[in-house]
């Protein structure tokens, strides 16, 4: 046991604002501390430092900065998208399709939209998480009003076929969102050659700071203001501007764009050890998610016969923090219904285990984790009476 | 979250394991449910003399585990059974509101094997108490 260790593996909640991100954002909460919207010298800053920031949002998604919108955050920019395109095109049609995966940000948006009066279809995945562009197709009617499909999911990684169901989109003339939240900065997204025409992001998962993201909205989009008031944004979002949180969104994507390749390809090289190691190490794991279709930081487990919330205490004792599917990390009674949806059964869904990497992990963090897992994993079966009777059950064959 | 005797409880388990040839057994919960407890009881002249549990479940499932199984050992039978979920949450401090269905899931365990020992033995098992509340009931996982 060591107290003094901390291995952070939980990226895909959230990362630590870079240094030169936090120092590029720390003038705008003194000096140059004006309102965007005033038109002395210190506003004219603030204003210039917004106007950067989105030509930098833009340039990493091959948007153009008008097609930019500051938001709180991931959720904001969903919810925003969502209700915003819905309500704008109501006359137009009342259907919307997702995925059985989305993060809750998309879906309990939608189930508000089904309470307003929409229909929603939410598609099935395979077992590997990926939604089925032909079946998309299948479920477009001349009611469809907007498509939303994540690029990439939270929990499990797996990367969706987002380029297809893009084209699909465009062919038949429905809207298409993508939530990319769990994308950018860790594979490349572009708005034009995926034929996105809105798109999610949120800074605190590219080692920006959090309660700051946007929403990009392909120009001739029609979509209604979630938040009225002043004439920020273009008059599409209200309120004075989070001048030194979009100061860091731009620093941290630009940062992201730059370092994407060479970040991508050393937390696939210490995943995939980790992974070997842990399936050398442990009997009895499965993998969730897309073998190679996935998130470069992302491994999702499953360890038979022991529950998620006790591993994830037990790591934590040892300094390791990672999350869980498990229901009792969730608030509910139920696991996660990504897990449920790529066909997991209840009792092997409560045993899952996610591991997100980041810029912070090096080749000892995996070791400490491979040292420390299997033990924990030794343990807390000993005491499960479903390991006992599974033991009990070889022991007859 | 939890209180330091929780953590205390799930990282230093008493009583855990299964006990060889037991006099009575009690398994509760559900897999899909996320927690499933065994109790094991050895009785001699009506005392609980040894206890032991196998719990697969979260933090607050162990723990509930073993302060019961503390809490009823040495026990007589009658005593036992009239140990309640809420002295099983106070005795470890308090659980989280969402967790106390742990607590449930304990008190139902050693009234089943309470009862498992009774009917082994040829008498009759004992009623739950009307209102008792329940962990799970058929298919769903409420608390």
């Amino acid at each position: 046991m060591n107290r003094n260790r901390l291995v952070y593996l939980d990226h895909a909640a959230t990362t630590p604002t870079a240094p030169e991100v936090v120092e590029a954002m720390l003038p705008y909460y003194s000096e140059r501390f004006g309102n965007p919207s005033s038109i002395y010298g210190i506003a004219r800053d603030s204003r210039e430092a917004i106007d950067h920031a989105r030509d930098q949002v833009a340039r990493a998604i091959n948007a153009s900065p008008e097609e930019i919108f500051v938001t709180s955050g991931g959720t904001e920019a969903d919810n925003w998208a969502l209700k915003g395109v819905a309500f704008a095109d109501r006359k137009r049609g009342d259907h919307i399709i997702t995925s059985s995966i989305e993060h809750h940000a998309v879906l309990h948006t939608c189930q508000y939209l089904e309470k307003q009066g929409f229909r929603v279809i939410y598609l099935d995945v395979d077992e590997f998480g990926r939604v089925d562009p032909a079946a998309l197709e299948n479920t477009i009617t001349d009611q469809t009003v907007l498509v939303s499909i994540m690029a990439a999911n939270n929990e499990i990684g797996t990367i969706e076929p987002i380029a297809a169901c893009g084209a699909i989109c465009r062919d038949r003339g429905v809207r298409f969102h993508t939530d990319a939240v769990q994308a950018i900065g860790s594979i490349p997204i572009d708005v034009e050659a995926m034929n996105v025409d809105l798109l999610s992001l949120s800074a605190h998962k590219f080692y920006g700071p959090k309660g700051i993201g946007a929403l990009y909205i392909r120009k001739g989009v029609r979509i209604d203001n979630l938040l009225h008031g002043g004439a920020q944004e273009r008059r599409r979002r209200a309120g004075t501007e989070n001048v030194p949180g979009i100061v860091g969104m731009g620093a941290a994507i630009e940062r992201a764009s730059e370092r994407r390749e060479a970040y991508s390809r050393r937390l696939i090289a210490l995943r995939d050890r980790l992974y070997e190691g842990l399936t050398e190490r442990i009997e009895h794991v499965r993998l969730n998610g897309h073998p190679t279709e996935r998130l470069p930081g992302n491994l999702n487990l499953s360890i038979r016969f022991i529950e998620g919330e006790s591993i994830l205490l037990m790591l934590n004792h040892a300094g390791i923090c990672a999350s869980s599917g498990s229901a009792c990390t969730s608030g509910s009674l139920d696991p996660s219904h990504v897990l449920l949806a790529i066909g997991l059964p209840h009792e092997i869904a409560h045993g899952s285990l996610r591991f997100t990497l980041g810029e912070s992990n090096t080749d000892e963090d995996v070791d400490y984790v491979l040292a420390t897992l299997p033990p924990i994993v030794e343990r807390l079966r000993t005491m499960s009476p479903l390991y006992a009777e599974f033991r009990r059950s070889q022991d007859v064959q | 979250m939890y209180s330091e005797k929780v953590m205390d409880h799930f990282m230093n388990p008493r009583n855990q394991g299964e006990i060889e040839n037991p006099d009575g057994v009690g398994e509760v919960g559900n897999p899909k449910c996320g927690d499933i407890m065994k109790i094991f009881l050895r009785v001699r002249d009506g005392r609980i003399e040894d206890v032991g549990f196998q719990t697969f479940g979260c933090g607050a499932a162990v723990a509930t585990s073993s302060m019961a199984t503390e809490l009823v050992k040495g026990k007589t039978l009658e005593e036992a059974w009239e140990l309640s979920n809420t002295a099983v949450a106070e005795a470890l401090g308090g659980l989280p509101p969402v967790k106390m269905h742990c607590s449930v899931l304990a008190e139902e365990g050693i009234h089943k094997a309470i009862n498992d020992y009774r009917i082994r033995n040829g008498l009759e098992p004992w009623e739950e108490k009307p209102g008792a509340s329940h962990a799970h009931s058929d298919d769903t996982c409420e608390a």
